[in-house]
């Protein structure tokens, strides 16, 4: 690995990795979750039946990917494993929550 | 000569390499530890190491969320009535405090990244402000819940019903305790969280005022940040799943 | 054996004298260190103190099961023993034994780093284990717990009046340092690894510790909320597993096995990349199938996440749900025989010498498989209802715990030895210690199987006397298992003074640990190396020069 003969800075440097957005950017993404967490708070005292808890994550998985993707500034991350790491946190958070579903939905227990 | 990828041990002879002078060691970042090769790798080290231990946080509520998930499916009435109890402004009001909390950790890095110390400063102080704000509000909460006596244990008598569009249904108040043990225990672990997080939050905040970050040197301030956007997420979920379970009456 | 003055094998001017055990004398630059190797040696004597206290449990359990009668201790008490006999050995001993000792040492060196990515954290868990410990030694002197090292409830958090909250927080601790060990393996290989050496270059034993660590991090938080539900359950009398009250019991088991099964796993793992290690060294050949004994330890990782509920088979969990994890759990038993057939398969045609390591090695593929294969009998749900909580799920996880995590650090500690201590082990004695483990430990533990069969309990202190003939044998297999663990400690122990010196590189084996001094200096290597081969290039290396009379003086 051929490197140019390193200096003081090279020990100082780090690349930025992430393209960090405006001031402007994170107010306005801080205003959608606002308005999504009224929105959701709302739609609660709507009947929709069945899809009222589907609405409900859906609107907050939406807030959690904002924020996820914006404030953790995992979109344009160079680094591809921390996408990984985020999803597999959740794959295996969902594992956990569907097989033990399996198992309760398949028998009557109260 | 000197490589940069070399050992640069702090003083000690090994055989058949040359004596390290110490006045390499005044020439680095003195925040660059020594068994990093330089400044970028320890930057990503301590990136992917804060975000594996956010995926243990997942991890450790998760498992609440899984009871929280089955007894809900179980015991729909009990938690919607039991829901229907909480105070929707106090767990609103409460997620905008966590949302806009973000925003000023956001803010608080872009400063960072800019050198502007007082900035940064100001918003790490905001941000703790804030959190407080939030656990201040859940103290009001859990003080309503005592005088309800929705407090699971001894105290606790749950006399309410579950009101399905205007029909007033009978609640198994064993159920109903069984709600509020999770309530209790999921938005206690979260606000333990918080209390972590105003600390830490409060920690940086005074080794940022006193100078210790720089435009090249801010990695606690963004790893910080990660984990108080994790809290806000975990949040993010409590509020509907807790408050929100059957509210058209 | 007469021990006379020590004559070292290696001329004095190539001893290194300045190496990570002499940089430094005080307590304090032990106790406060962050070099990984001295951290390792800390884990090394912490982790063995508290597998002897945990053999004494067993030492306990195996003299009250000599006669059918209840007559050594009261069964309330050979509750608590049982119990402790799990808890210390599943949670101080296992779980840390490979990662936290032979991880910890040997990983930075074989990567090519000076240390872990996070050397304070790494202190830091070394802590968090010493509390833990702490914690339940102080637990265990109150009167202890007489749960099983299972905890189920609601026996645990309504009707046990023994020290519950104690154990349950010693455990949340052990699961931290487990995190933070775990953290710092997955930041080390992907962030440290020395230039030139790529993923497909990396040792198996990397592989291995890298898929116990991705296992460390996902599964540990679930016992670590656990344990918190359990505690605040006693605590506050909430109800969330007490059917009393509205909650499910199976519900306790779920999360709780959601997180045991892969424990098993963060066992097993190390201890099959140790044999990775060392059947191409003793074998002088290259592993056969490399890629795909390093991704089935991956796979390993990740499935054994899917299988929990095959300990839930008789808990009343649904029959579909059953059906489920007894296919998943046949699923997840075929990477390790592809490991098992990958081993084989290095060892055909190989030019094998039978050093120490090498015959653990060999223990463990015999033992693993047979605690493998019975394994896959348990995961039959036919059979599992049939011998469920008898003697043979325990013959079972011996099998596969002693017979093959144990013997796979045994074998690795040998292997290993020369590198972290710069001596050799007297090889005669290591050998004779080898065989006493391999004899006393089936001599322990088949007999369970049969006696399981028959339909002993576990967890039983009386048993009807048709089953005492087999029982005897298990008890005379365990003193002979006994002494084959004391000897080791003697011997290893007599080694660091009086061992010959082994040089870099005794065995003539692969891998960058082997490529600096034994013991290495504090930050492992002079010069970064450059990686330009392949792993496990025997081809190249040439064969270990003898060692000059090891044993003799």
């Amino acid at each position: 690995m051929a490197q140019p003969e390193p200096t003081q800075e090279d020990n100082l440097t780090v690349e930025h990795e992430h393209t960090t957005h405006s001031q402007g950017f994170y107010l306005a993404i801080g205003a959608i979750l606002l308005v999504l967490t009224v929105t959701t708070a709302v739609v609660a005292f709507i009947n929709l039946g069945p899809f009222n808890p589907v609405v409900a994550l859906l609107i907050a998985t939406i807030k959690a990917t904002l924020v996820v993707l914006f404030f953790m500034h995992v979109k344009g991350a160079s680094e591809k494993m921390t996408g990984v790491v985020v999803i597999s946190g959740f794959f295996f958070l969902a594992i956990l929550l569907t097989l033990s579903l399996a198992d309760y939905m398949t028998r009557s227990w109260r | 000569m000197h490589d940069s990828r070399a050992i640069t041990s702090s003083g000690s002879t090994n055989v058949g390499s040359t004596q390290v002078m110490t006045a390499d060691h005044e020439a680095h970042n003195p925040a660059l530890l020594h068994h990093f090769a330089d400044a970028q790798q320890q930057k990503n080290a301590a990136s992917l190491g804060m975000w594996l231990f956010l995926v243990t946080e997942i991890m450790f509520f998760g498992g609440m969320f899984c009871a929280y998930l089955i007894y809900r499916l179980a015991y729909f009435n009990a938690f919607a009535a039991g829901s229907q109890q909480l105070n929707i402004w106090m767990g609103g009001i409460n997620t905008a405090v966590l949302i806009v909390s973000s925003v000023t950790v956001v803010l608080a890095v872009k400063a960072a990244e800019a050198g502007k110390r007082k900035l940064l400063t100001g918003y790490l102080v905001v941000t703790v402000l804030l959190g407080m704000t939030f656990l201040v509000i859940k103290g009001f909460e859990y003080a309503e819940k005592f005088e309800k006596h929705h407090v699971p244990g001894s105290t606790f008598n749950f006399t309410e019903k579950f009101d399905d569009n205007g029909k007033q249904i009978d609640v198994n108040p064993k159920e109903a305790e069984l709600f509020f043990s999770l309530y209790f225990v999921m938005t206690g672990m979260h606000a333990l969280h918080m209390v972590i997080g105003c600390g830490l939050f409060s920690t940086l905040a005074v080794l940022a005022w006193k100078g210790h970050f720089t435009a090249n040197y801010f990695t606690p301030i963004e790893n910080g940040g990660l984990y108080w956007h994790l809290v806000d997420i975990i949040w993010i979920y409590l509020f509907p799943l807790l408050y929100l379970i059957s509210r058209h009456t | 054996m007469a021990i006379k003055a020590a004559t070292p094998v290696i001329p004095a001017n190539q001893v290194p004298k300045l190496n990570y055990l002499t940089n430094g004398y005080t307590l304090k630059s032990w106790l406060l260190t962050t070099d990984h190797k001295r951290i390792a040696i800390l884990y090394l004597i912490s982790v063995s103190a508290f597998f002897f206290l945990g053999g004494f449990f067993a030492m306990l359990i195996r003299l009250e099961l000599l006669t059918p009668e209840g007559d050594l201790m009261q069964a309330d008490t050979y509750n608590k023993v049982f119990t402790m006999h799990g808890i210390v050995m599943v949670f101080f001993f296992l779980i840390p034994v490979v990662p936290a000792i032979l991880g910890n040492f040997v990983l930075p060196l074989m990567v090519g780093a000076k240390d872990l990515a996070f050397p304070r954290i790494n202190l830091l868990s070394w802590y968090l284990y010493i509390a833990a410990g702490v914690l339940f030694l102080h637990c265990m002197l109150s009167g202890g717990v007489d749960t099983g090292w299972t905890f189920y409830t609601p026996y645990s958090t309504a009707a046990s009046n023994t020290n519950v909250i104690e154990a349950g927080l010693a455990i949340f601790i052990a699961g931290f340092s487990s995190i933070f060990t775990g953290l710092n393996f997955i930041v080390t290989v992907h962030r440290m690894r020395a230039p030139g050496l790529t993923w497909s270059r990396l040792p198996l034993f990397i592989w291995s510790t890298y898929a116990t660590s991705l296992v460390m991090i996902l599964g540990t938080p679930v016992i670590a909320i656990t344990m918190v539900l359990v505690v605040a359950e006693r605590l506050l009398h909430l109800g969330i597993f007490d059917p009393n009250l509205g909650g499910d019991p199976v519900l306790f088991q779920h999360l709780f096995w959601f997180y045991s099964h892969p424990a098993v796993y963060i066992m097993i793992l190390p201890s099959m990349g140790v044999i990775s290690e060392i059947v191409p060294c003793f074998a002088r050949k290259r592993v056969f199938g490399y890629k795909f004994v390093a991704l089935s330890s991956v796979a390993i990782a990740v499935f054994g996440f899917l299988v929990w509920a095959h300990h839930l088979f008789v808990a009343g969990i649904s029959l579909y749900a059953a059906l489920i994890f007894s296919f998943l759990s046949f699923v997840v038993a075929v990477p390790s025989a592809i490991k098992v057939f990958n081993w084989t398969a290095t060892l055909y045609k190989g030019s094998i010498t039978y050093a120490t390591p090498m015959l653990y090695a060999f223990g463990f593929i015999g033992l693993f498989t047979i605690g493998g294969l019975t394994g896959i009998m348990l995961a039959t749900i036919g059979v599992d209802v049939h011998v469920t909580d008898t003697y043979f799920v325990i013959a079972h996880f011996h099998y596969v715990m002693v017979g093959g995590v144990l013997m796979g650090y045994l074998g690795g500690l040998h292997f290993w030895w020369p590198k972290i201590t710069g001596r050799m082990y007297p090889e005669g004695w290591a050998k004779l210690s080898a065989l006493f483990v391999f004899v006393g430990f089936n001599l322990t533990f088949f007999p369970q199987f049969i006696l399981g069969y028959l339909g002993m309990p576990r967890r039983y202190w009386q048993y009807p006397p048709e089953f005492q003939v087999l029982n005897v044998l298990s008890t005379a297999g365990a003193s002979i298992l006994a002494v084959g663990y004391l000897l080791p400690m003697i011997y290893l122990l007599w080694s660091l003074r009086y061992g010959p010196l082994a040089g870099d590189n005794p065995w003539g084996a692969a891998g960058l640990e082997w490529k600096t001094a034994s013991p290495p200096p504090t930050f492992n290597f002079d010069e970064t190396p450059v990686v330009t081969w392949e792993a496990y290039n025997y081809d190249e290396i040439p064969e270990p020069k003898e060692l000059e009379a090891p044993v003799a003086r």
